[in-house]
């Protein structure tokens, strides 16, 4: 493994940070719906058109997957991230329609060291999905545990 | 799917088994989750599952799978007059998703569903919001996935009416 780039520390409550940019492709909407999520409106133009969401759209669970990979490709992956328990909520507030271009807006809200722990801290993240019309299609908060550049000292927030 | 007022709280769905073979965590973590311990089987010997294991989100998506799968598998009698019954609708979120265990390649998740509360809807009259507990659980009995989804159903009598 190579030295992780972000550790706990790099992470300071109330910094917010824009990164990543997905296309999103029918091809690819088609390709997820078809193997996770084969409803109608994921499927189907016609019947997408009829549906509430009113035309073809991605699925939630590929909208999280898109992000996740955003995530990865914008800090994770160069991060000493050590594992997250879950995601305490997702919103899906509005559809991701085909050809969207997606970005992340990512705000720590919360940390905290560990105490049991002294070489990992705990950050709390929101994170917005935004579209290329600037609207939030959908947010993320959880948190997830990060490896410390100095285990056991005082936080500075 | 049965119509918002004939679900009833407490039901609960037995949604099937499905198995991770490696070549599908690997498939789905190249493309969304490339962290090094779900794509790549040698790597993650050495990393905190001491084995490759499944991106939380494919064993989410995976649920998902297995609801649409059931709930085909189960058509609903047409209505009194005649109306077929709903078709799943979309889902405003979730909350409280949690990945307590990892999936390994090789093991057999079983997943479920529980109503546990129906939430009416004043700016949508015709429809009303499902919440229920999923499960997903393994072959040794350990809960690998637990959250609260979140459906819209339409309501066979729109609210006032």
């Amino acid at each position: 493994m190579i030295e992780p780039k972000y550790f706990w520390e790099d992470f300071p409550v109330g910094e917010t940070v824009e990164f990543g940019r997905k296309h999103v492709t029918k091809e690819e909407i088609l390709e997820f719906a078809s193997e996770f999520d084969p409803q109608p409106f994921h499927l189907d133009e016609e019947a997408a058109k009829q549906s509430i969401l009113g035309g073809l759209c991605a699925s939630g669970w590929h909208s999280c997957a898109m992000a996740m990979r955003m995530m990865c490709d914008g800090y994770i992956l160069e991060s000493a991230l050590l594992g997250a328990p879950g995601v305490d909520e997702v919103r899906w507030k509005k559809p991701v329609y085909v050809d969207d271009v997606l970005r992340l807006r990512r705000t720590c809200v919360e940390r905290r060291a560990s105490k049991s722990r002294p070489e990992m801290g705990l950050t709390k993240f929101r994170t917005e999905v935004l579209n290329q019309k600037d609207e939030i299609v959908m947010t993320m908060e959880g948190w997830a545990m990060y490896g410390r550049r100095h285990p056991g000292a005082e936080a500075e927030s | 799917m049965p119509w918002f007022e004939d679900i009833e709280i407490g039901s609960r769905m037995e949604l099937g088994s499905h198995t991770f073979t490696a070549e599908e965590i690997v498939a789905f973590a190249k493309k969304y989750d490339p962290q090094y311990f779900h794509t790549d089987p040698e790597a993650a010997k050495h990393g905190p599952f001491g084995t490759l294991t499944a991106s939380g989100w494919h064993t989410t998506a995976t649920w998902m799978k297995l609801m649409i799968a059931s709930r085909q598998g189960r058509e609903e009698p047409l209505d009194a007059d005649g109306r077929k019954p709903p078709a799943g609708g979309p889902s405003p979120g979730f909350l409280d998703m949690k990945w307590p265990a990892p999936v390994r390649a090789g093991d057999t998740i079983t997943y479920s569903s529980t109503v546990i509360e129906k939430i009416e809807m004043k700016s949508r009259p015709q429809w009303g919001i499902i919440r229920s507990r999923n499960n997903g659980v393994n072959q040794n009995g350990e809960t690998v996935l637990s959250f609260i989804g979140q459906g819209l159903i339409q309501r066979r009598h729109p609210r006032g009416e």
